[in-house]
């Protein structure tokens, strides 16, 4: 004898299966997070900017520099120069858009982890920063093909490869400095604001310790971030001392902060 | 399905939610009520993971929110319309969502058109939206990975008239497929309309939780009548006590259907006989949380 067993049939609300969701991948959070710095119209103007800046200062080159100037490392500079500034603000803004215009209500609940948005964030930064260096040197290549044509002298490429590695990493620098005062301030205005005391303001208060106090001058490249930062763009920064005193300013002023800035991004409320 | 446990969040000096559970089951509109400050948008920021719970959980369908790999696709969640960057377009703000959960483009152009933003309207700024396209903007996302759960903290806030009816059906329609709603508000018939379950909060603390019909029952009945002391009278006989309000009508904890038979027994004409649900759920609202009141209303 065989028994059919019937199963009830729902006749009420069913409660519907969950579907198999799949995790969000990496490589899709760094392309968002690339869209979101540059779908804003501050965003698009600062992307417009460095655009449009950096072929003005080649350009001045053409005009203003006298002809022993008219070099691939003068129009490089020139080109390269907008950028120094404009690329720690987009690296800024990039974070604190989140908590000053409040997106990250939205953000943070379409992405629980954090540290995977602000890890993306910082990959997003990287390579807008490397595709802006990319175009200060071509701006700047084709500033020195006319401009020494134009001057009527030999064209010039005097940009070693260590040396143009070093500029890279300036930049790059810099918008680490400015990711790093946005991951700890988490506000606009005072991460820009930190961002000009940290490079304008506080280098002159060093130099002037420096010269007063002079235990202070033999240490003062360990810790003043714009020395070595200037040493960079100069392609200055040859020995290994030289390299050490990178890194120790790249420890003092980007990685602590930093470590010390994601632990209380991680537990910070976001309202 | 969303379950609430023991959840507690102390900041320095207060506690902004004390040991609140509950439970928001799917089919069902769960209708989340306190006055302002009593913890509604704190229990719902933990719930999504923006803020963390000093002790207890929160979960949704059973995993807490930080563990749902992709929530958007399960959880649709607008806790402030206004918290978007002023500087995106409306649409660009719907393609940065879907972009995120993984969703192809063409559900930006359906979810405006199921909010009723013209494709004028999405071209624009969230700058210069009023705060009913915001909230229509919130609504969009929140429903955009079409999940089986939704989170609403004062969504009625800033739509019109015509707007506040297709959000009730909208809600509705949703809890009827088996979806689950938690939605809070402060307008008060906005919710008796609406939610099928209530969960009140007062200072932190649950004060009064089940379904609308177990909450509003214990609100009882309205009758009026022609003569509405005979009724009063009728009624003192029946053993049942009433009270005589100032506008004729008469209050009283028995049901509707009690009432009726007493008045006809009396011959007495009834005007009206309703569940006191009308007033009821303001009542019910203010007597719960009268300790916690601004504004110390007798209740």
């Amino acid at each position: 004898m065989t028994a059919t067993i019937v199963p009830p049939t729902t006749t009420t609300k069913s409660v519907p299966v969950r579907r198999a969701v799949r995790p969000i991948p990496s490589t899709r959070l760094v392309k968002v997070e690339l869209r979101k710095m540059f779908n804003t119209r501050s965003g698009f103007w600062l992307l417009i900017s460095i655009g449009v800046l950096s072929p003005i200062a080649a350009g001045s080159v053409v005009i203003f520099a006298p002809d022993s100037d008219v070099t691939y490392e003068s129009f490089a500079r020139a080109s390269g120069f907008p950028m120094s500034v404009i690329l720690p603000m987009i690296a800024i803004l990039a974070v604190t858009s989140e908590w000053s215009q409040r997106s990250g209500l939205t953000t943070f609940t379409l992405v629980p982890s954090r540290g995977r948005v602000i890890g993306a964030k910082a990959v997003a930064t990287l390579l807008v920063g490397l595709g802006s260096v990319a175009v200060a040197f071509a701006a700047g290549a084709l500033g020195n093909v006319v401009g020494s044509a134009l001057a009527g002298v030999d064209t010039v490429w005097n940009i070693s490869m260590p040396m143009a590695l070093q500029m890279v990493l300036g930049n790059l620098a810099g918008m680490a400095i400015g990711f790093t005062l946005g991951v700890l301030l988490r506000a606009s205005s005072a991460a820009i604001v930190g961002y000009f005391v940290v490079s304008f303001v506080m280098p002159g208060i060093l130099l002037l310790l420096a010269s007063v106090r002079e235990w202070f001058l033999d240490l003062q490249p360990w810790v003043d971030w714009n020395y070595t930062q200037v040493e960079l763009f100069e392609g200055a920064t040859n020995t290994g001392e030289e390299w050490a005193m990178l890194a120790s300013t790249t420890m003092i002023w980007i990685v602590i902060p930093l470590v010390v800035g994601l632990f209380f991004l991680r537990r910070s409320e976001v309202k | 399905m969303i379950t609430v446990e023991s959840l507690t969040r102390r900041y320095a000096g207060f506690t902004a939610v004390d040991n609140v559970s509950f439970t928001a089951r799917p089919g069902r509109v769960t209708g989340f009520l306190g006055p302002n400050g009593a913890g509604k948008s704190t229990t719902m920021r933990v719930m999504v993971g923006l803020t963390a719970p000093t002790s207890g959980s929160a979960t949704i369908n059973g995993e807490r929110f930080a563990g749902l790999p992709n929530p958007g696709l399960e959880v649709g969640v607008l806790l402030d319309a206004s918290a978007q960057h002023a500087g995106r377009t409306g649409r660009e703000i719907l393609a940065v969502a879907a972009a995120t959960m993984g969703l192809p483009g063409s559900r930006v152009d359906e979810m405006l058109e199921v909010v009723s933003l013209t494709p004028t309207e999405a071209k624009r700024r969230v700058r210069n939206y009023s705060l009913g396209m915001r909230q229509r903007l919130g609504i969009a996302t929140a429903l955009l990975g079409d999940p089986q759960v939704l989170i609403l903290d004062e969504p009625a806030n800033g739509l019109d008239p015509a707007g506040i009816r297709w959000m009730r059906d909208l809600l509705t329609e949703f809890a009827s497929r088996g979806g689950t709603v938690l939605l809070s508000s402060h307008l008060l018939h906005e919710i008796e309309v609406i939610a099928d379950d209530l969960v009140v909060i007062g200072n932190g603390r649950i004060v009064a939780s089940g379904t609308k019909e177990e909450l509003l029952a214990a609100a009882g009945t309205l009758a009026r009548s022609t003569a509405p002391r005979d009724l009063a009278h009728a009624l003192e006989q029946a053993g049942i006590p009433s009270t005589l309000a100032g506008d004729g009508s008469v209050r009283t904890e028995a049901d509707p259907a009690q009432v009726g038979a007493v008045a006809l027994t009396a011959g007495i004409a009834l005007t009206e006989l309703r569940s006191a649900e009308g007033a009821g759920l303001e009542d019910m609202f203010l007597s719960l949380t009268a300790d916690t009141q601004r504004e110390g209303v007798a209740a």
